[in-house]
């Protein structure tokens, strides 16, 4: 894949967004624009929105069009400094003291120094995209220590010194806001919240990312799910589900199931909550019958 | 930058930042001079590109979107009648009062305005006077009694832990070599979070201001609890209770909650309750008590469903009843003999020192509500 500067490709967010859909992510205009701006400004990116729109897509789809590898930080409640920055390899560091006998050792070296997401994209920020996941898992005080990542791009260590990024790092933040993020982090960032894509763009969504699924089964699917997703559903369903869904039931269909019932058997992909479950059911016949219509 | 400096055109963007500040929209001077690079580098070709890069830049929270929307309406355009358009009826309204300006609260109070009378709802504002209890030693124990979990993180200790290499090594390497005594790690613990949910409707009348005094003792005693009244409606109150002075807490609380001494939508609010996620999130593991008579009118399915999913979250789920405060009570009524399976506690509600005698034993593990009685009847 030939690496790209920034640059190049952020022209504008229309050419943002075709860049993108090369890179199989269907963008609307709203979100091309964030990115855009994300990458023109050198500000973090931080997409916000429910479960299941394709927030964490997006960033890797952001990686491909810039040719760079995505480093991948999953936040979760207690994540602390040594899983997002650095760890010294003590037990490495013990050896080779014992290993040097006599002989001076430096066990603060390179060797002994394990890199952590946020110290590996610091070291070759041209390289390499940063997505911090699910930032609302963590807890306050990672935020604050990511924070100041975020402003200066620098991480201390005692032993070694600051190590800075040659070159402003793109990065991305997701949440999907089971807890209300800092101000000061929503400030720094571009921010955007990604909402489901209308029904027009999910059939084009799932024609692109399904296998071979025939375009009025996707327009159905597209239409069916957003029926779905206006019920007051416990987890209403995701793009990757109606793309699974939409590929189930093709599938099904071929197998000798007559359409609407092709559907109904597959909707185990779609909805994956017992009690979603016993709540759609009497109203699938007829969310069905008139998507297909 | 001065503003002599700025090209004229700027100056409209300016303002819309300077609006959004005095509407309470936290927007910060690097948002606003972000915002005018955005539009730069957007041409700007249309008004829809300083619209993307005013959502992009100025980052106005989802749930404030619509007023957003209104606001950016109004400056760019001059469509004054955007301001004043309600937000669309649902079906259990919500509030927050979390982190807004009295500034912002005057606001979606005059939002409001048309709508507070309508409906079936019976909504009354009360006040509440000063008398003395014990709560002043509740608030001080309860920090150390409630329940408690695991963290990821850890501190130093002195037994009971895994070797400290990091620390350990630094020894190590200062006393050239020598191996001192080891050094001691271990996983901290953590208080659970607190939530309580305060029935204020019009059968809870006798309680409702004993049980808002004990939520005050309760966010000023333990580091996060939050507190919740729901009657036909749901009210988020904890950043009111944070006021220290106690009077003023319930004064600010009172007028903050619409639906005093109404009906009950128990089974709705409990539902609207979970379906944000910020509020079901701190469910989530948290010890959660429902202050409340759980007389539901009609229908108990949607309120079973609202607890099964309640308890499902929480570390333990607990119903103080003021009716279990007459000996001869018993789980009878449908609603209630329909969530007792799910309920870890079933207690009586009826008396501040009995409330504050359970929640301070919530640590302590108990039998489930179910076996509780079963055996009593």
């Amino acid at each position: 894949m030939p690496k790209r500067s920034a640059g190049t490709v952020a022209i504008s967010p229309e050419a943002m967004a075709s860049r993108l859909a090369a890179s199989r992510y269907l963008a609307d205009e709203s979100l091309a624009t964030a990115i855009f701006l994300a990458i023109r400004l050198g500000k973090p990116l931080l997409l916000e929105g429910a479960p299941g729109v394709g927030k964490t897509e997006a960033a890797k789809a952001i990686a491909e069009v810039l040719g760079r590898d995505l480093v991948r930080l999953q936040c979760y409640e207690g994540i602390d400094a040594a899983h997002a920055l650095y760890e010294w390899n003590y037990q490495r560091q013990l050896l080779a003291i014992r290993h040097a006998g006599e002989h001076e050792v430096d066990i603060y070296d390179d060797r002994f120094l394990i890199a952590r997401p946020l110290l590996q994209v610091l070291k070759a920020p041209e390289k390499r995209v940063l997505l911090v996941d699910e930032i609302d898992r963590s807890d306050h005080e990672f935020e604050a220590l990511l924070l100041e990542f975020l402003s200066d791009f620098q991480i201390s260590i005692p032993e070694r010194g600051t190590i800075r990024a040659t070159a402003q790092p793109i990065v991305i933040l997701t949440s999907n806001r089971t807890r209300e993020l800092a101000e000061a982090l929503r400030r720094r960032c571009v921010y955007h919240w990604i909402t489901y894509p209308d029904a027009e763009r999910e059939a084009a969504i799932i024609m692109l990312r399904a296998g071979d699924v025939a375009e009025a089964t996707a327009r159905a699917v597209a239409s069916a799910v957003r029926d779905i997703r206006a019920q007051p559903l416990a987890k209403p369903p995701g793009v990757a589900e109606a793309v699974e869904w939409a590929n189930a039931a093709t599938i099904l269909e071929k197998g000798g199931s007559p359409w609407p019932e092709a559907f109904r058997r597959a909707i185990g992909v779609l909805i994956k909550d017992e009690e979603d479950l016993s709540y759609i059911a009497p109203e699938l016949g007829r969310i069905v019958e008139e998507a297909l219509a | 930058m001065s503003a002599a400096a700025l090209p004229r055109a700027a100056a409209p963007l300016l303002g819309f930042g300077r609006l959004l500040r005095r509407y309470g929209f936290p927007v910060a001077p690097e948002q606003v001079s972000g915002f005018m690079q955005a539009v730069t580098l957007l041409g700007p070709r249309s008004m829809a590109d300083i619209h993307e890069a005013a959502l992009a830049t100025l980052a106005p929270p989802p749930d404030r979107r619509d007023e957003f929307e209104a606001h950016f309406k109004s400056y760019f355009y001059g469509n004054k009648a955007a301001l004043v358009e309600g937000e669309a009826d649902e079906e259990t309204r919500i509030k927050d009062d979390g982190g807004t300006s009295q500034e912002e609260i005057e606001v979606t109070r005059q939002e409001e305005g048309g709508e507070l009378s309508s409906g079936a709802e019976q909504l009354s504002v009360r006040d509440f006077r000063r008398d003395g209890d014990g709560l002043a030693a509740f608030r001080r124990k309860l920090a150390a009694a409630l329940p408690v979990r695991r963290s990821f993180r850890t501190v130093r200790t002195h037994a009971r832990g895994k070797l400290d290499l990091r620390r350990s090594l630094r020894e190590i390497v200062s006393a050239d070599g020598d191996v001192p005594s080891p050094l001691l790690r271990r996983r901290q613990t953590v208080p659970r979070k607190l939530l309580i949910l305060i029935d204020v409707s019009g059968s809870m009348k006798l309680h409702t201001s004993d049980y808002l005094k004990l939520a005050h003792a309760a966010v000023q005693g333990a580091d996060r609890a939050e507190i919740f009244t729901f009657g036909t409606r749901l009210t988020r109150i904890t950043a009111a209770l944070r006021i220290r002075d106690r009077d003023q807490a319930l004064a600010r609380v009172a007028a903050l909650v619409d639906d005093w001494d109404g009906g009950t939508r128990m089974g709705p609010t409990l539902l609207a309750f979970l379906s944000v996620p910020r509020f079901s999130a701190f469910a989530r593991g948290a010890a959660v008590i429902i202050l409340s008579d759980a007389l539901e009118r009609g229908d108990h399915a949607e309120l079973e469903m609202a607890m099964r999913r309640l308890s499902a979250r929480a570390f333990r789920l607990s119903l103080a009843t003021p009716l279990a405060g007459d000996p001869r009570f018993q789980p009878a009524t449908a609603a209630l003999r329909a969530i007792l399976p799910v309920l870890d506690d079933l207690v009586d509600g009826s008396s501040i020192a009995g409330l504050t005698d359970f929640i301070l034993s919530l640590a302590r593990p108990a039998p489930t509500a179910a076996a509780i009685w079963k055996r009593v009847s």
